[in-house]
């Protein structure tokens, strides 16, 4: 990539629309800092309720990472390497919340896990557990949104990949297990980084999925966004401090990131 | 670059065409417990005056109140406390003195036959139940706190919900075993939800205050819609759905 320059100037057009691009992400940001109430901040960031939605949004939103590397790095394989009828369509499935308004993901997951849900109520009854209300919960709608980066990002790189680097390692005598564990992961390691990262990223930031699945209770439940949904409408100083936490968190992982394995993207 | 053109045309055309369906929009901010009743004023406020078109915008009222605050191009505010209009009102966001055109008193609500036999304010204190709230801020959510410290109960709760919508779908759903909303929200969940009775003594009296904001396009509009509102036609409406008169 680097070292290759088309020649001459860039045209004009292209580098204003990109300005004007830039500055829709900008201005957000800049009016961010200039409601900022820089004298409070770090009383404000000390304050339990920050803590405590911190907490629970890092907890949250690595957790569901781990588990969508668990899940969807095998669903993703499934789908890119396993004939079978109607992959199409599971394909679009496993899209679908990335498309579905996060409130709709939420309301779907109490339908199915809630205490009186299809699958919540007899798990209710054998086990006692109750998803709605427990950090679990948060975790469960988190992935649910999340994992489909993961799962789109992998896949892609499986369906890329030259596959005759895996049939010569199974010519040699590996087994398609071997082949996967020596051959293939490794691999597309980089589309599986920057899939988490992705993933990752989605989650810390989840909102509606899990207000609505999960409710609202501080040290419980209530991550930074709802953190700062609420806090908006109470102590406006908080919020933006919140809104500060979310920007700074996830700009460091993600330009830290990005300089290791961002590149695949 | 024709594309780009043609395109840009047709926003502006779909632009035209959806103000050009009414000769004059009503912005109405409502407090999210005003949903059915207000809906009702709608069609029949818009059928009295045609060629005017009532939008309605629902939420918690502190949510609404930030709106207005920002400079949302709104028309009309409808609380469901007097506090948060009285912000509004501080801000110098509305024309003339508020007024009060409906009240509301709380009630536990829970989910159909009440399985977990919830009988009282005292049993928000029990750890073991499901118990929601609304968030501190939203009017429900400061009327039940009051009525709970009134009653000196230290609630357990397990969920501060956004809106008192949004808390009452959740006792419908029957994830929550109370949660307390005012009593028109329990009349209006029909089937879902049942209401246990909060004593009058330690009940509270929610007024509801409605102003024409300074941002209002038209302000004869918008006093016409309050005017309705204050009418026997529109106390009627909102008496169907379990209101009380000022």
């Amino acid at each position: 990539m680097n070292g290759r320059r088309a020649a001459g100037r860039p045209p004009l057009v292209v580098v204003a629309l990109g300005g004007l691009g830039l500055a829709l992400f900008l201005l957000p940001l800049v009016g961010l800092l200039w409601r900022t109430n820089w004298s409070d901040l770090p009383a404000l960031l000390a304050s339990p309720v920050v803590t405590d939605a911190l907490w629970l949004s890092v907890i949250a939103s690595v957790s569901a990472t781990v588990i969508a590397l668990l899940l969807g790095v095998p669903l993703a394989w499934v789908l890119a390497r396993v004939e079978f009828p109607g992959r199409r369509l599971v394909r679009g499935l496993v899209l679908l919340p990335l498309v579905l308004p996060p409130v709709v993901g939420g309301a779907a997951l109490l339908f199915a896990l809630g205490r009186r849900g299809l699958v919540g109520e007899p798990l209710y009854e054998a086990t006692g557990l109750v998803l709605p209300f427990s950090t679990w919960g948060v975790v469960l709608a988190t992935t649910f949104v999340a994992m489909p980066f993961l799962v789109i990002t992998v896949e892609g790189a499986l369906r890329n990949l030259d596959e005759r680097f895996e049939g010569a390692a199974a010519s040699l005598g590996a087994s398609r297990w071997t082949v996967l564990r020596r051959v293939t992961l490794p691999m597309i390691a980089p589309s599986v980084m920057a899939g988490l990262v992705l993933t990752w990223a989605r989650a810390f930031g989840e909102f509606g999925a899990t207000i609505t699945f999960a409710g609202n209770l501080q040290g419980r439940t209530q991550t930074l966004p709802l953190a700062v949904f609420v806090a908006l409408e109470s102590d406006r100083d908080v919020a933006v401090a919140i809104s500060l936490v979310m920007v700074v968190v996830s700009l460091a992982v993600l330009v830290t990131l990005r300089e290791r394995w961002w590149k695949v993207l | 670059m024709r594309l780009l053109t043609v395109a840009f045309l047709l926003v502006l055309l779909a632009a035209c065409g959806d103000a050009g369906k009414a000769d004059e929009e009503l912005l109405v901010s409502a407090a999210a417990s005003l949903t059915d009743a207000f809906a009702e004023m709608e069609t029949v406020f818009e059928a009295a005056n045609p060629g005017v078109d009532v939008v309605l915008n629902f939420g918690a009222s502190s949510t609404l109140r930030e709106q207005i605050l920002e400079g949302a191009p709104l028309d009309v505010f409808a609380s469901a406390n007097t506090s948060n209009m009285d912000q509004v009102v501080a801000a110098g966001d509305t024309v003339g003195e508020p007024q009060i055109f409906a009240r509301n008193l709380l009630q536990i609500a829970v989910p159909a036959g009440n399985p977990a036999g919830v009988a009282s304010l005292a049993d928000f204190a029990d750890e073991e139940l499901l118990l929601g709230l609304c968030a501190q801020g939203v009017p429900c959510g400061d009327f039940a706190r009051e009525v709970l410290a009134g009653a000196g109960v230290v609630p357990a709760v397990d969920t501060h919900e956004p809106d008192v919508r949004s808390l009452l779908t959740k006792v419908e759903a029957g994830e929550l075993e109370a949660a307390i909303t005012y009593v028109t929200d329990v009349a209006s969940a029909a089937d879902g939800v049942e209401g246990v009775h909060i004593p009058e003594e330690d009940n509270i009296v929610a007024s509801y205050p409605i102003a024409v904001l300074a941002g209002a396009m038209n302000q004869g509009t918008a006093g016409a819609f309050i005017d309705f509102v204050l009418s026997d036609e529109g106390q009627t409406i909102l008496a169907d759905f379990g209101f009380a008169s000022p």
